[in-house]
């Protein structure tokens, strides 16, 4: 399968990642088995709930995993056909910052308190590109410019306390985009943002993406950001994917029973006020004391016998829909059956 | 709903409140200028119903909602509990009315003491107030953590054994203990997880048919906001902008910040990639807000007029029974 799905645009390709952290309970698969496909310039979205793995995939991705707890087991990670999970660390600071930049969901940790924006920004180019420092501070008020901050030139000097959450993010996003990297991860970029604020920085993704032409992992637990942003969809639960496709076979065509109850189970501006909403029961199980068989067993209305006894294998609905659930044909077959 | 609420006595009215906090600065540490975090709000809220507060960090909304539970007292302005005014009382006349206006907080690891059981932290409301003896006190601890769904062994147990969805069912059960008429739901659900979300706001107002509550329901999740509530406010620096029915606000929103509000909400459905309104700039500082309408630096509507002239909540031409907003340009063909 994976053979099938790396093709001459494909700039990022995961197979089979397996990233273990060592815990003072044992050691724990965080991710276990992740494997997806990235084509240059489009979005690939993320989604899952807190301790899904989707963190930890951009950590190992980027090989910033916490050390040295963190571990990338076995799988590969082909970056323009570059075995990432291998690379020698020193090889690794090459590219990134260059060719894949990072945006972190808390901008303040990402920033430097005790250095100036323009210091920041310049440290980044300088460190990648043979240019002056002249040329540097340039390049680095071009740059906040394209962001969308006004005075970039007055913005240079000041610190990251003076600015604003939507400020900062922009900064970070500057510096993670100032080397024109062909790939960036944004972990949560928008989670600590207003709603106005959010849409304006996924504006200003989406638009530098289109200028840049570079492809882009948004990991999110906000399914609404998710189908505004993104084309191809990975929902992860409990460090495997559950289910992968395009925006619209995720949205349209749910089908592992999963993806059904988050969907849905948030609150829509349509749905009658005070209604009940449909819920999952119970809650994402420990990494220390997962289940045997699949791993959404303990929650799913539609278990069976069947699904306690090992985990259910990836399975293709069609070229761009797969899932994880053994009883995925009855369930869409029963669904049909009431729609008609 | 909003027929009723003019009907009946209100069970909460709130008259120009204010609440504005000195920002003191230089060496001797001088209030010269305030925070006007709430700037002159007035609502009411009838029994059994429940208020949304929407708006984005730092327009005030938990600053009201925090000198309605008289955590804070307010710089002006009433609060009217059943017909009587608490917004100047000493915190020995607030006492007997703890009980009937109580508080859930948005980070419930943060709001229970971590080092007493859940036993504890669901009597002490009732030791508080000096209620049963103890066997009675157990009897309704155990009855509490029934009503929001916990094991009844878990009052031997302690908040950090707890999943963030079961802390917040905690926080609940504390709020409920003294059989209250009003909460203020500060963000109750803005720290959970998708799918357990779902089950708290099930639970909030299964208990509000339950046990006739009212709600006022503080959000940055207008969604949220519109599932669990009758009537909606939108504020925007220290003020209400527009009010009315859920459904009226988000069907036929009159201001322009609710319109933008609304348009930036991304909506779960790949077919509908919305056409926003992207508002420009940041919220002003509540320290120094514009002149005339506090939303003109940022409005697509703005003319001269709005930096001169505050404009007031009103009910406008057109616009929904019940629906009150604040703006001069309401009904004027719009711009956009």
């Amino acid at each position: 399968m994976s053979n099938t799905m790396s093709s001459a645009s494909s700039i990022l390709q995961l197979n089979n990642l397996v990233t273990e952290f060592d815990t003072d309970e044992g050691r724990v698969r965080a991710v276990d088995g992740v494997s997806f496909s990235l084509n240059a310039g489009e979005t690939l979205g993320i989604v899952g709930e807190s301790g899904c793995g989707k963190s930890v995939t951009a950590q190992s991705i980027m090989r910033l995993l916490p050390q040295p707890m963190g571990q990338i087991v076995s799988g590969e990670i082909l970056f323009q056909g570059l075995d990432l999970a291998k690379l020698p660390l020193e090889k690794m600071r090459e590219i990134r910052g260059a060719k894949i930049g990072m945006v972190f969901q808390e901008p303040m940790t990402a920033l430097n308190p005790v250095h100036t924006i323009g210091r920041q920004l310049a440290e980044v180019l300088l460190l990648h590109k043979k240019i002056s420092k002249q040329q540097a501070l340039q390049q680095a008020i071009e740059m906040l410019d394209k962001v969308g901050i006004p005075s970039p030139d007055i913005r240079m000097g000041e610190f990251p306390h003076q600015l604003s959450g939507g400020m900062r993010q922009r900064v970070v996003i500057a510096m993670a985009l100032a080397c024109q990297p062909q790939l960036l991860i944004a972990d949560e970029p928008t989670t600590a943002l207003d709603v106005t604020i959010q849409a304006q920085i996924l504006e200003l993704i989406r638009d530098l993406q289109r200028d840049m032409g570079m492809a882009v992992i948004l990991i999110t637990h906000d399914l609404g950001v998710i189908a505004e942003t993104s084309k191809n969809v990975v929902v992860m639960y409990a460090g495997k994917v559950a289910e992968a496709g395009t925006a619209y076979d995720i949205f349209d065509r749910p089908s592992h029973p999963y993806t059904q109850g988050l969907l849905a189970s948030i609150p829509r501006l349509d749905t009658a006020p005070k209604s009940r909403l449909a819920i999952i029961p119970g809650m994402v199980p420990g990494l220390l004391d997962l289940p045997k068989g699949c791993r959404f067993e303990n929650r799913c209305p539609h278990r069976r016998d069947g699904c306690l006894v090992a985990t259910p294998p990836m399975e293709h609905i069609s070229d761009t829909h797969r899932l994880a659930c053994y009883r995925w044909r009855e369930i869409n077959a029963a669904a049909g059956e009431s729609l008609t | 709903m909003t027929d009723q609420t003019t009907q009946q006595t209100p069970l909460l009215e709130v008259r120009d409140l204010k609440m504005h906090f000195p920002v003191r600065e230089g060496i001797f540490m001088r209030a010269a200028r305030f925070n006007r975090a709430v700037d002159g709000v007035s609502f009411s809220i009838a029994p059994g119903e429940t208020l949304g507060l929407v708006g984005e960090s730092g327009c005030g909304k938990s600053t009201l909602g925090r000198c309605i539970t008289r955590l804070y007292k307010p710089s002006a302005g009433q609060i009217l509990f059943q017909g009587q005014d608490i917004s100047q009382l000493s915190a020995r006349q607030l006492k007997p009315l703890r009980r009937d206006i109580q508080m859930i907080f948005q980070d419930p690891m943060e709001s229970l003491n971590s080092r007493h059981t859940v036993g504890d932290i669901l009597e002490e409301p009732l030791l508080v107030q000096k209620i049963g003896t103890g066997a009675q006190r157990r009897q309704r601890v155990a009855q509490l953590l029934d009503l929001v769904g916990l094991p009844a062994r878990s009052v031997t147990r302690y908040p950090f054994e707890f999943s963030g969805g079961q802390r917040q069912r905690i926080g609940i059960a504390r709020s409920i203990a003294l059989n209250p008429k009003l909460i203020v739901c500060d963000e109750p659900v803005s720290a959970l997880d998708v799918s357990i979300q779902s089950q708290i706001l099930n639970l909030l107002i299964d208990l509000q048919q339950e046990l006739k509550l009212s709600y006022l329901f503080i959000a940055h999740d207008l969604a949220v906001v519109k599932h669990t509530s009758d009537r909606i406010a939108i504020m925007y620096l220290g003020k209400i902008v527009e009010t009315g029915p859920g459904q009226s606000i988000y069907q036929n929103p009159q201001h322009p910040y609710t319109q933008s509000l609304i348009s930036a909400i991304p909506v779960p459905d790949p077919h509908r990639r919305s056409q926003r309104v992207v508002l420009t700039g940041d919220v002003p500082s509540p320290i120094n807000p514009p002149s005339g309408c506090s939303f003109h630096t940022r409005c697509p509507r703005a003319t001269p007029l709005c930096s001169e002239q505050t404009p007031l909540l009103m009910a406008h031409e057109g616009s929904d029974p019940g629906v009150l907003a604040a703006c001069h340009h309401i009904g004027v063909a719009n711009p956009r």
